[in-house]
């Protein structure tokens, strides 16, 4: 092997909790580049998910000439969402609810299986500080240049630095913004208007806001944000347990730690050399070597670091790895496997089995057209002068086509029953109607029952049927006469 | 200099105080945050602002206008303009309208008619009609098939615009007489008339008595109510066969009906609305139902 230099960091874990103090102003945290499989992932991911997030609202979808053709497009003017094939109106809003029910329970099964993974790897406060700390490297440089940069009196170099480092962070900030409003309108025709100035203000509004926050978040707040503003680290403490599977330090393997000489013995004493390698990497400035903490977002980078140090003294990996969790004083004799049908993550399970098989049922089962029948209230009923019993109730039929469509309207109920219909003419007991796509056309009808008939019960009986004349679809309403009894 | 060395140092609390005393209680002098203060300042500042920029200051005959020259009431004017103009065409197009099936058939006309009738409704005829134009003891209802100066969309609009013994030169007149106060009948024969009456709509009566008043109908009545007692549309005079009585059909209010006479009245409405407006509010009633 030759020349083996293990470098020892002069690090302390900022955010530990032996150094936790209330009004204490934030100590910046410099993480160094780790390099390994758990970074790799990590690069994966970011530019995954950044991927998804600025490649959606590009992509088309054919609707047909009526609808956008944007796939991914929340359209707040019309009241529509739209979802590659799913076309949500405001009314089926609870699927929204049950989509952010269905994200909620799977967080909580990932959680209670995988720990923290969410944090680690794809939460945007995650993946935008990454981001924004690796433009923060390539400017600056890794750690200690960094670290020394912070110390060096103000000259041309920092200057220059600074600017660059914070002009990329605002141009990064500012297309999170941009991006982000692309999915409320056309992305093309925004883009366009954002540049000439013609887009609606609460574009610039959004895209103002957002680059403020991705910018003090990302860039500035980082690791508080998780720590002192964030809700899930202290509700992902009722989810997870001690077979968990998160990132934790094999104590049993490590203590007791100590510097170690080249070529000296091994035995007697732990794995760890106390080159405080985890906590340089540590991008919340935490010793994960302290055990599991409320501010360890679960993302491996300690592991990658503890690897390339173990490999380089000749010791085997795996001394900070994801698993059960390892706890202090208990003495593992090999790396521990979590047990995955626990009571949690079964019940999670059925949870979420049960919502997704709800929302699939009623995403499925919608309706192309909606039918609302409205008795009219004052008066409920009228006397004619011949006695007879009459009501009047507004029939709503709403179109959920693009396109105009063609309805019958039957109405079904005694061979007496005198049917009317304001601005219509019923044929016999049906009436055509045509409804232009997307709109609501509301008719009101009048029933009228003869004095003599009104006497029988079972013939105040009636339903309103209304068929879609092409599809076949119906819709049917009941409802019972009201009047003198 | 003087005053200075009077200041007094509360013991307690190590705070100087006012130099107040209050049964013994001594005020503290407190300030207040400079933040604060800095605030009031601040607002005293936009107050100024507001002053130069907005109507303010009453004077003696005016106000200070303010550079802005701002007026609610100029405002809402050119609102009640702005909102006149845009109708102006679905008005005008619902004035040339020919019949009540031209404008049910233009889906776009019919609508504006039924809103622009169903506001007007609420506001202004809901009150004795209902909300529902279900009527009330004296106020008739617009949703069944009685009308006593006609039910077609001309006549509705006429009794509208004119009214109904409103004073209007072209009101629906007409007077039907207090029998009994003005002494032209006599008890007796007033209760004898109210059985005939109510026999016309085949209800139970004291079938003598009715049969004593068929010549007194004939001389009295028959004019406005006609022989057979259907009412005329002419002078507004109901069927007395149907099932609706306006003012109720048991003996009492047939008996005070005939005595005091009834002779209600509706407002003309054409000082108050444009056509635009009468003809849409004749539309949506017509559509309550009743219509012919």
């Amino acid at each position: 092997m030759g020349k083996v230099e293990i470098h020892t960091f002069d690090v302390d874990a900022v955010n530990s909790a032996a150094n936790r103090q209330l009004y204490k102003s934030r100590e910046p945290i410099y993480p160094k580049l780790a390099h390994g499989k758990f970074r790799k992932i990590k690069w994966a991911l970011l530019f995954v998910t950044l991927g998804i997030y600025y490649v959606l609202p590009w992509i088309r979808w054919d609707r047909g000439p009526d609808s956008p053709n944007q796939a991914v497009l929340v359209d707040f003017t019309n009241g529509r969402f739209y979802f590659f094939n799913i076309e949500i109106w405001p009314d089926e809003l609870y699927l929204l609810s049950g989509l952010l029910i269905l994200s909620a329970l799977v967080l909580f099964f990932v959680t209670s299986v995988f720990g923290r993974l969410w944090c680690g790897y794809s939460c945007p406060q995650t993946v935008w500080t990454d981001l924004f700390i690796a433009i923060e490297r390539f400017v600056e440089g890794d750690r200690n240049k960094r670290m020394r940069l912070a110390q060096q009196k103000w000259n041309a170099d920092k200057i220059t630095k600074k600017i660059i480092k914070h002009s990329l962070w605002l141009l990064i900030a500012m297309a999170t913004g941009g991006a982000w409003v692309l999915y409320f309108h056309d992305a093309p025709t925004i883009l366009h208007h954002l540049f000439v100035g013609k887009a609606p203000a609460t574009a610039y509004l959004f895209i103002g806001i957002l680059t403020f926050t991705t910018y003090s978040l990302a860039g500035l707040m980082r690791e508080q944000v998780c720590t002192y503003m964030c809700p899930w680290p202290r509700i992902q403490a009722a989810m997870t347990d001690s077979e968990t599977f998160s990132i934790g330090y094999y104590f049993g393997r490590g203590e007791p730690r100590g510097k170690h000489k080249k070529n000296e013995s091994w035995e007697g004493r732990g794995d760890c050399i106390d080159c405080k390698a985890c906590v340089a990497v540590c991008p919340m400035g935490i010793d994960i070597r302290e055990g599991d903490q409320l501010e360890c977002i679960n993302c491996g980078l300690c592991a990658d670091a503890c690897d390339d140090i173990m490999k380089k003294v000749g010791r085997p990996t795996g001394l900070i790895a994801y698993g059960a969790q390892y706890r202090e004083g208990v003495k593992h004799d090999k790396r521990r496997l979590p047990n995955l049908l626990r009571g949690r993550t079964i019940f999670y399970g059925l949870l979420i089995i049960i919502v997704s098989t709800l929302m699939l049922v009623s995403l499925t089962g919608r309706s192309s057209v909606e039918v609302n029948v409205e008795r009219n209230r004052a008066p409920a009923y009228t006397i004619l002068s011949d006695g007879s019993v009459r009501n009047a109730v507004s029939v709503s039929i709403l179109n959920k086509h693009n396109q105009p469509t063609d309805y019958r309207l039957t109405v079904t109920g005694d061979e007496a029953l005198q049917i009317q219909a304001v601005g219509h003419q019923f044929e016999g007991n049906q009436l055509l109607l045509t409804v232009d796509g997307g709109d609501l056309q509301r008719i009101r009808i009048f029933f009228t029952l003869p004095k003599q008939k009104w006497a029988d019960i079972q013939a105040r009986d009636l339903a309103v049927e209304v068929t879609n004349v092409e599809t076949g679809e119906s819709v049917i309403r009941e409802l019972t006469m009201v009047g003198k009894s | 200099m003087s005053e200075e060395s009077k200041k007094e140092i509360d013991e307690v609390t190590g705070v100087e105080t006012v130099g107040h005393e209050w049964d013994g209680i001594k005020e503290l002098n407190n300030p207040l945050p400079r933040w604060w203060l800095n605030i009031m300042y601040f607002l005293i500042l936009v107050s100024v602002i507001y002053w130069v920029l907005m109507p303010a200051w009453p004077g003696r005959h005016d106000v200070t206008h303010g550079l802005r020259n701002y007026s609610e009431r100029v405002e809402v004017t050119k609102q009640v303009e702005a909102m006149q103009n845009a109708r102006a065409e679905k008005a005008q197009r619902l004035l040339q309208a020919a019949s009540l099936e031209e404008i049910e058939n233009d889906p776009e006309l019919f609508e504006f008619a039924s809103a622009l009738g169903k506001i007007t409704f609420a506001d202004n005829c809901a009150m004795c009609h209902g909300s529902g134009g279900q009527g009330a003891i004296g106020y008739p209802n617009l949703n069944d098939d009685v009308w006593l100066w006609g039910g077609k969309i001309e006549d509705i609009r006429y009794t509208i615009a004119h009214g109904i013994r409103s004073g209007d030169p072209k009101s629906r007149n007409s007077l039907m007489p207090a029998y009994g106060k003005a002494g032209i009948l006599q008890k007796n024969q007033i209760n004898d008339l109210v059985n005939y009456v109510r026999s016309l709509s085949g209800m139970d009566v004291d079938e003598e008595a009715a049969a004593r008043a068929a010549p007194l109908f004939k001389a009295q009545c028959s004019v406005c109510h006609g022989v057979d007692g259907t009412g005329n549309r002419m002078f507004g005079a109901p069927n007395l066969t149907d099932e609706e009585w306006l003012f109720g059909g048991d003996e009492e209010s047939i008996r005070y009906t005939i005595t005091n006479a009834r002779n209600a009245v509706m407002p003309n409405w054409n000082g108050r609305f444009d056509d635009a407006t009468i003809t849409s509010l004749a539309v949506y009633v017509h559509t309550l139902g009743g219509g012919e």
